[in-house]
């Protein structure tokens, strides 16, 4: 077992949002929000698709020391190592049997030819793959798609039906049984894909022969550690800068708005490339301190975040100081603090409740947009690793392919698709959660 | 009016030290100048000679904050704060650390590039999200709405790289219209810019026209919009009159802050499409950890940054009079 320092702290952070879930299930003041969330099939719908994702990264989490190499890899790695371990030489494109640029062979009788060779794994089972593969790819899909449905059907039914007879009081009717399909489709997809991927690469191999699904499905994790540890690096410092300024004004104010409309003065690419730089010549010195490539990557990966929060934090301090601002006024305030509640009590009861909706707001909305930083970050270089499995870092090795012809289109489309599923899961998420919290929006 | 302006100016003064002091412990007190110096040559294979020789070219082998050896006032200007990071309050920003060249040149004859890409994304696109929004508030609670905000949602969710990518792809490699990348002086220019611009305006539709929609929709309910229409004007004269008038202040604010901004350039488009702006001089100056020419855009960055809120301070009065600057 090797615990990484992102994953702890992921792991910390499940465990909040486990803690902040049961609080709010229990809660009576959250009923309604919650309810309407759950009345909203969009909302609910993106959600699962954002638990899968969630599920598929806190499975790429838990590493440790393989038995066979001495690598670290995940249970993730372990469950898809022969996709992992089954590299071809250089580029194939999806469901392909044969090498992407022709090579010269020789064959049985000693004349060289100017051929494309056969993939190593890839339809490696096929005796003459331009007459057998399309029939064989169909056949392998249904045998995938049959041997995950059929058990997912019957789980879903039965779970289904149980919670008709429950009748939830959460979520609607109409949301399981979009809930429910969601699932199916999930479940099937992934076992066709499954599958498929131990005969086929079935979204082609890149340039060092590695599976391109397998790259887009270990990217998840990074995605979702920057959206989400940038926001618990980010929370604290919003929170309590943005209540103490609103609360006490005067020189606090004075002083911690100077302090972030000097750090939101610089453009925040430009702070985080400066950051990055400083850290990567930290690094070169103290060499000795990152045993392997994936520590020494996880620890860029953390930077990242850290650097990613310190510059994120200004514009949700700046909300919540100026609701703060407005909630100090109000009567229960003034009235408790009339009462003699001391001023700790009233921050802590009186205050911090009735800002959270705004940063709960804010922390999903923010999610889709550092998702997206991050391919750009990476694109420029100042993102994470180039080692580490990462949208950003596949479109910047398949960018330059495009000139090629014919095009290797395969590594950009597949970064595409698990991106845009993720983001728009996430926006349309955030959307609900808005419009479910926002007072503004109510009625 | 004139009070207030010279009183925001002087409030700008502590923010800019602030930036500097904080550019000046990131790049030379976390790391010292013996790491840069290090860094350019490499790790291992170079002599201490070496690494002397490039600090002394450069300026860096005075002493941080407080010069002990010189006499009288050089024991404040022979060091590195005077001459590194003082100097970038009177725009000097000296000479860069990989190639020695003159970075205050460089930047005056790069931001043209820059702007000549940056001002007419901006403008088109502000038009452009302004038209798709209004038509989505004129069509409201109707199925044209609903497609629009879900295209949205979806346009807001594919990667800004994607639209680059596949802009080049289909417009310059499939089509072959305009040419995939490079610029030139003068009015040849143009062909070389119009892809960037349109590529910038679409990707920006998705999250710009959804903000104005919201902008325009709170507008909407308001009391002298039921006024305007119970006095029998039309939907399109009620939305273009009354509400877009309305709506322009925050529409304005948002822009007016962005404008000094413009002269730095989009970091990705730029040097995707190899335009010599400061973008892609940035992004050069990135990769060849270049940490003079960061420090410079840091701080021209946070300059501009400034001088966009003064200017938006002084825009929300001339565009609502009901604001008045004290």
């Amino acid at each position: 077992m090797v615990v990484l320092w992102t994953d702890a702290l992921i792991f910390v952070l499940l465990l909040g949002m486990i803690v902040l879930s049961v609080y709010m299930l229990r809660n009576p003041r959250m009923s309604r929000p919650l309810r309407q969330i759950g009345t909203s099939k969009t909302g609910m719908v993106s959600l699962t698709v954002l638990l899968f994702f969630v599920a598929v990264g806190l499975l790429d989490s838990m590493h440790f020391h393989s038995k066979d190499s001495n690598e670290i890899v995940s249970v993730l790695d372990q469950w898809l190592s022969p996709i992992r371990l089954h590299g071809e030489k250089t580029y194939s494109a999806p469901f392909a049997a044969h090498l992407f640029g022709k090579e010269l062979m020789v064959l049985e009788d000693g004349s060289p030819v100017w051929a494309y060779p056969r993939l190593q794994y890839g339809g490696a089972h096929l005796d003459d793959p331009e007459s057998e593969l399309f029939y064989d790819v169909l056949m392998k899909a249904s045998i995938g798609f049959i041997k995950s449905a059929i058990p997912a059907a019957i789980v879903l039914v039965l779970l289904v039906q149980r919670l008709r007879r429950r009748q939830n009081a959460l979520i609607s009717q109409a949301s399981v049984k979009a809930v429910a399909w969601t699932v199916f489709w999930i479940v099937t997809v992934c076992g066709t894909l499954l599958e498929l991927s131990s005969y086929y690469h079935v979204l082609g191999t890149d340039k060092v022969g590695e599976d391109v699904l397998y790259q887009a499905i270990k990217s998840i994790r990074t995605g979702l550690v920057i959206g989400t540890l940038t926001t618990l690096i980010m929370l604290p410092l919003a929170i309590v800068f943005g209540i103490l300024a609103g609360f006490f004004r005067g020189w606090v104010d004075d002083t911690i708005q100077y302090l972030y409309t000097t750090l939101n003065s610089i453009p925040s690419v430009l702070l985080i490339a400066a950051s990055i730089l400083v850290v990567q010549v930290y690094m070169a010195k103290n060499e000795e301190q990152f045993t392997s490539l994936i520590v020494r990557a996880d620890m860029r990966l953390l930077f990242l975040c850290i650097i990613l929060g310190v510059t994120n934090w200004t514009g949700l301090c700046r909300m919540l100081r100026a609701e703060t601002l407005k909630l100090r006024e109000m009567e229960y305030v003034q009235a408790a603090s009339a009462l003699g509640v001391r001023r700790r009590i009233i921050l802590f009861r009186h205050i911090l409740p009735n800002v959270m909706h705004i940063v709960l707001i804010s922390v999903v909305l923010d999610f889709s947009s550092l998702v997206l930083a991050e391919a750009v970050l990476s694109y420029i270089n100042i993102g994470v690793d180039p080692t580490t499995h990462s949208w950003g870092n596949m479109i910047n090795g398949a960018r330059l392919e495009m000139a090629r012809e014919p095009v290797v289109w395969w590594s950009l489309a597949a970064s595409f698709l698990f991106m845009f599923t993720l983001v728009l899961a996430a926006n349309l998420f955030a959307d609900s959660v808005r419009d479910a919290f926002d007072p503004r929006r109510m009625g | 009016m004139i009070q207030y302006i010279i009183r925001r100016i002087l409030y700008a003064f502590p923010l800019l030290l602030g930036v500097n002091i904080l550019t000046f412990v990131l790049f030379f007190v976390v790391n010292s100048p013996e790491d840069m110096a290090r860094m350019q040559l490499g790790h291992k294979h170079v002599t201490e000679q070496a690494v002397e020789n490039w600090k002394q070219q450069r300026g860096y082998h005075l002493p941080l904050l407080w010069n002990a050896e010189a006499s009288g006032t050089s024991k404040i200007t022979e060091t590195i704060f005077f001459q590194k990071s003082a100097g970038l309050f009177w725009f000097d920003f000296g000479i860069s650390d990989s190639d020695r060249r003159n970075i205050g040149a460089d930047i005056k004859q790069r931001m043209w590039p820059s702007l000549a890409v940056a001002l007419p994304t901006l403008l088109l696109g502000l038009i452009t999200n302004i038209c798709v929004a209004l038509l989505m508030v004129l069509f409201r609670r109707s199925y044209l709405e609903f497609g629009g905000i879900v295209l949205c949602v979806v346009l807001m969710s594919v990667s800004s790289l994607f639209y680059i990518i596949g802009g080049q792809f289909f417009i310059g490699k499939v089509l072959k219209l305009v040419p995939i990348s490079g610029y030139d002086g003068g009015f040849q220019a143009l062909k070389f810019i119009v892809l960037p611009i349109v590529i910038g305006v679409i990707s920006g539709i998705g999250s710009g026209a959804r903000w104005y929609r919201t902008l325009f929709l709170e507008e909407v309910e308001k009391d002298y919009v039921r006024t305007a229409r119970a006095k029998g004007l039309s939907e399109t004269q009620v939305l273009f009159r009354h509400v877009l008038k309305n709506a322009m202040i925050p529409i304005l604010t948002g822009v007016v802050v962005v404008l000094p901004l413009l002269f730095m350039g989009s970091l990705i488009m730029e040097s995707f499409f190899s335009i010599p702006g400061l973008g892609s001089y940035t992004i050069d100056a990135i990769n060849s950890q270049d940490f003079a020419i960061v420090r410079s855009m840091v701080f021209l960055g946070s300059v501009l940054y400034i001088v966009g809120l003064l200017l938006t301070d002084i825009s929300y009065t001339l565009v609502d009079p009901r604001v008045r600057l004290s």
